[in-house]
This record gives structure tokens, sequence and C-alpha cells, in this order.
């Protein structure tokens, strides 16, 4: 295939991709949109507004960026593991083995997939957060490239995932004991100051830390951990990731016989 | 001229030890229609799953239209055309959906892909349920679909594992007769089904493959003379004598108006009707006992067994 067909292949994945959360919107952007806002109310108004400052800045101010990055690991990490384990579970990811896309097209339409609905939730979970609180941004720059990097990322984690599953327990089991335990443990709540040295030297192991403290940079203008090294961090567990799917589709472990 | 399928000594062997295939041999000329027949487990799946890359070969060489998979697969893809045995599009996605998707998935343009999924849903009369979910069409529809999905990007060889699985008589036929007009406009089809009578109706070519070996890959014609035997059913007009007799045939009387006879290689049917006629026994209408073909293929299978 050409370099135009590829690109015809590449947008037929997505556009199936975003196609397929949008028509099941309650189960893919509502939930987010409302347990967001249950956090705002609870995290940030009512337990947010006792605790005071944290890191300089209002509870409420330090918590949104935190969440608005969990929504954004959770979301495209979900739908890049259900679609393409629903994919597998049905058969017809057969429809794009058989065909001449290459692998790392079907890799990248699912992940551009996953990052659009990231992207989608983190916009509508930022205009929650406006009647919580002001929105100001440091930096619009590392906003942006700090979203694209982290769904990015999860994404990819999310088709390792499901290229390892074989049964729709398999799809949650990550999700549950693994992403919200590090989401969790990865700074939104609190500022990495409050940890002891033992445990802020340990958390420094989750890649969670980076990217809500480099998303947390670009919006305050505040962070736990030295940019460059966030950024080189993300960079670093990206590269992993990609790499690793690409040598899954490429072995075909476990997608072809 | 360049088969459209050459396959040397393909072998199989599954990460549990199994031995699906051994060495097989197949050449598919370009236009033919090809059975490729086989008992349940015989191989024929797994050999249809290397051809389009659902299942990695342990051996062998596979070549479509000269293009060996090995060294441009994606450009051999591009000749194939699959309908697999078991359904597998998103059963929530519309036909529509589904056939337009698989056209991008080879490239073809928007437009493009939109007109070919019309023409083709449209002569596989689908056109109307084109925005029903998958999952809502009954059993021959999604076979049907299946079909029109797998021509969209109008591959000169088309692969159909059971293509008449769970499809009824009427819609079998006018499967059929679609089929035939594809393979007319010079298609090259490759056929597993279970329907010896599909077979020998549609095919021109035929292998058999058992335990993972070719016991037989001939033309139809020829697979049929070698038939050393047939046995005929006759339905007789009026009420059969006790006992009746013809000679030079087994002759078996199945009840008061229905005859069985076993007529051999070099005999012919004449001698029946006469001798009957002398006897005074008027046939009203004969039959074969069970499929020409699925004669040969039970002892073929049974012979290699």
């Amino acid at each position: 295939m050409n370099l135009q067909e590829q690109y015809v292949a590449f947008t037929t994945i997505v556009r199936k991709e975003i196609k397929r959360y949008l028509r099941i919107w309650t189960q893919t952007l509502l939930p987010s949109a409302i347990t967001m806002s249950l956090y705002f109310v609870i995290f940030g108004t009512l337990i947010g507004s006792r605790i005071g400052e944290m890191g300089g800045f209002t509870y409420m101010e330090f918590v949104v960026p935190g969440l608005i990055m969990m929504a954004i690991v959770t979301n495209s990490y979900s739908n890049v593991v259900s679609s393409f384990f629903g994919a597998k579970f049905s058969g017809s990811v057969e429809e794009l083995l058989v065909s001449p896309v290459s692998n790392v097209v079907i890799l990248m339409g699912y992940v551009v997939g996953g990052v659009s609905r990231g992207l989608l939730v983190a916009v509508v979970v930022t205009l929650v957060s406006l009647f919580f609180t002001d929105l100001t941004i440091h930096s619009y720059f590392i906003v942006v490239v700090v979203v694209l990097m982290t769904s990015t990322l999860f994404a990819l984690a999310g088709f390792i995932n499901a290229v390892y599953a074989n049964s729709f327990d398999d799809i949650s089991i990550i999700p549950t004991f693994v992403l919200t335990p590090l989401i969790y443990l990865g700074g939104v709540f609190y500022s990495m100051d409050l940890l002891p040295e033992f445990w802020a030297n340990v958390s420094k192991l989750n890649p969670l830390v980076y990217v809500v403290n480099a998303f947390r940079y670009g919006v305050l203008g505040v962070s736990d951990v030295s940019l460059p090294i966030a950024f080189g961090m993300i960079i670093i567990f990206t590269t992993l990731a990609f790499g690793y799917s690409m040598h899954l589709l490429n072995s075909g472990k476990r997608l072809r016989q | 001229m360049i088969p459209a399928l050459e396959i040397e000594n393909l072998s199989k062997v599954y990460d549990n030890d199994f031995e699906a295939l051994k060495g097989i041999s197949l050449s598919v000329k370009q236009g033919d229609f090809f059975a490729l027949l086989g008992p349940n487990g015989a191989g024929k799946s797994t050999t249809i799953g290397i051809i389009c890359s659902l299942v990695a070969k342990s051996a062998g060489k596979i070549s479509v239209f000269g293009i060996d998979i090995d060294e441009d697969f994606p450009a051999a893809k591009r000749h194939i055309g699959i309908v697999p045995q078991e359904f597998n599009f998103n059963q929530f996605e519309k036909g529509l959906d589904i056939v337009i998707n698989q056209a991008g998935y080879y490239g073809l343009a928007p437009g493009l892909a939109r007109e070919r999924a019309e023409k083709y849903l449209r002569e596989l009369g689908l056109w109307e349920q084109r925005d029903i979910p998958a999952r809502m069409l009954s059993g021959g529809m999604k076979r049907r679909l299946m079909i029109a999905r797998s021509l969209v990007h109008e591959p000169q060889l088309l692969i159909l594992d059971e293509p008449s699985a769970g499809v009824d008589i009427e819609m079998r036929r006018s499967m059929w007769d679609f089929l035939r007009r594809i393979n007319a406009q010079g298609t090259t089809i490759i056929l597993t089904t279970h329907y010896l009578e599909e077979a020998e109706a549609l095919c021109r070519h035929i292998a058999i493959i058992n335990h993972g070996k070719i016991v037989e890959n001939t033309s139809m014609k020829e697979l049929l003379r070698q038939l050393d035997r047939e046995v005929f059913i006759l339905d007789c007009l009026e009420e059969l004598p006790e006992v009746i007799t013809i000679d030079g045939f087994l002759i078996r009387r199945v009840d008061d108006h229905t005859l069985e006879v076993e007529v051999q290689k070099g005999q012919h049917l004449n001698q029946i009707f006469n001798a009957l006629d002398v006897a005074g026994v008027h046939i009203s209408s004969m039959r074969n006992r069970a499929n020409r073909l699925e004669e040969m293929f039970v002892n073929l299978v049974e012979g290699a067994a």
C-alpha cells in the first residue's frame, strides 16, 4: 500500500473508533463528567475547604489538574482496551489482519481513537471544573503536549492489555488493581512533599507522578518533580509501550495462530 | 499463465504439537472454481488461515498471483477476498459501515468505498438493510454481508469457507448464481464446503484433504469418471412383482413401488430400462441414492484413514 492508501486505512480506523464511543456516549463520556463532578464537590468543595492550601494553591485549584489528568488516563486506556478486545472477542479484528494495512497503522489508528476520547473527556471535565473554580493556564503549550503524550501512553498500555486479555474480566483487572491505585498514589490529591522521603522515592517509579505533575505545571506552574525529568520519563514509558505494542503486532502473539 | 494460488510443501504444527498440515501442495489456475473438501479437522481452515495471514505457517511456500507471501504479503493480500466460516464482524455496526470500513482498510478512498459498498450490497440484496445493525440480520443475510465485504476491494481470488452453512435452499441457490456470475467475470474462487452437492454444482477442480494431506487433486469430471459404481433409486408406476431380477445388475426391491439398482462402471442404464419394460414395469422417476461425489469422498477419506 502506498502512503495515501495507508492514510485512508488510518482515518478509517480512527473514524470507526470515534463513531463507536460517540454511539455509546452514555457509557463512554457521561460517567467521567458525573464522577469528576462528584470529586469536585466532595474533595474540592466539602473536604477541600477544610484542608486549606496545598502547594501554594487552594485545594480545589490543586486537585483540578490531577482530576482532569485522571479522566484522560482512564478514558484513553479504557477506549483502546475495550475496543480492541471487543474486536478480538467478536473476531472483527480479522477484518484488519487479513487486509494489507500495516501494523503501525493499525496501532496508531487505535491509539489516536483512544487519544481523541481522552481529549474529548478532558474538555468535558474541564468545562465541569469551571463551575467550581477559575482555571488560569500557566502554559498552554505544556498542557497540550502533556495531554497528547499522556493519552498516547495510556492508549498504548490499553492496547497491550487488550492483546493479552482472554476475557472481559481481564480488561478490568489492570484498570482496577493497577491503574486506579497508581492514579490515586500519583499525586492527584496530595503534594509529594507530604510523603516521607522513602515513599516519595518509591512514588518516582509511578509514571502517573510524572504525568500529573507535568500537567499541573502546565496549569498552575508548580510541580513536585523536575519538568525535564517528567517529560523524559513520559517519553521513555511511551517509547517502551510503543515498542512492545509493535512487537506484539509483528509477532502476531495472541492475534494470529 | 501464473496460477492464482500456488502452495508448495505447506506445513503447520500448532503450539500443542498438533500437525495440521503435512507438506501439502496445490495449484489453482486463474479463473478456476476450486473446491477444497475434507472432513472436520482435516486442515482446510488451517490452509485458508495461512493464505490470508490469520495462521502462521511452519514451513512451505505460498504464492498468490505470483507474489510470494514471504516477500510481499500486503501485495498478495490485495488479491485475496476471504469469507470466513464464522461471522467475524462487529454485530453492533451497520452493514453499510462494515463494508465501507473494509474498503478503507484496503486504502479505497471514501467516495469509491461507498460506491463499491452500494454496488455489492445491491447485488447481494442487502441494500435495503444497509442501516440495520448487523446483529439484526438473518443468518443468510449475515453470510451475504460477509461476501459483500470480501468483494469490496474487488479481489481476483475469492476464498469462501463453508459459505452455505446456515443458509436456506433458496438463498443458497441465489448465492450460487452470484458466485457463478463473478467467476464468469474472471474471479478465481476457492470454496470449502460440507455440501458435496454444492462442490459438484459449482466447481471445476477439486482437492480432498484428510489428516493434513492431499488425498485427491483433480478435475471434477475426472473425479466423477473414477466412480466405479452408482446406486439409483427407481420409482415405478405399477406394483412390483415379489421377485425381480435383471441379468448383470444387483437389484433390490425396496417396497411395492421402489427399486434400488447398482450400476457398475461400463454398464449402461438402457439395459435396465429394457429389462424392466419387458417385465411390464414402468419407471416414473429415477434419482441417485446418494450424491455421487459424496460416495467418492467417503471412499477417499476412509481409504486414507
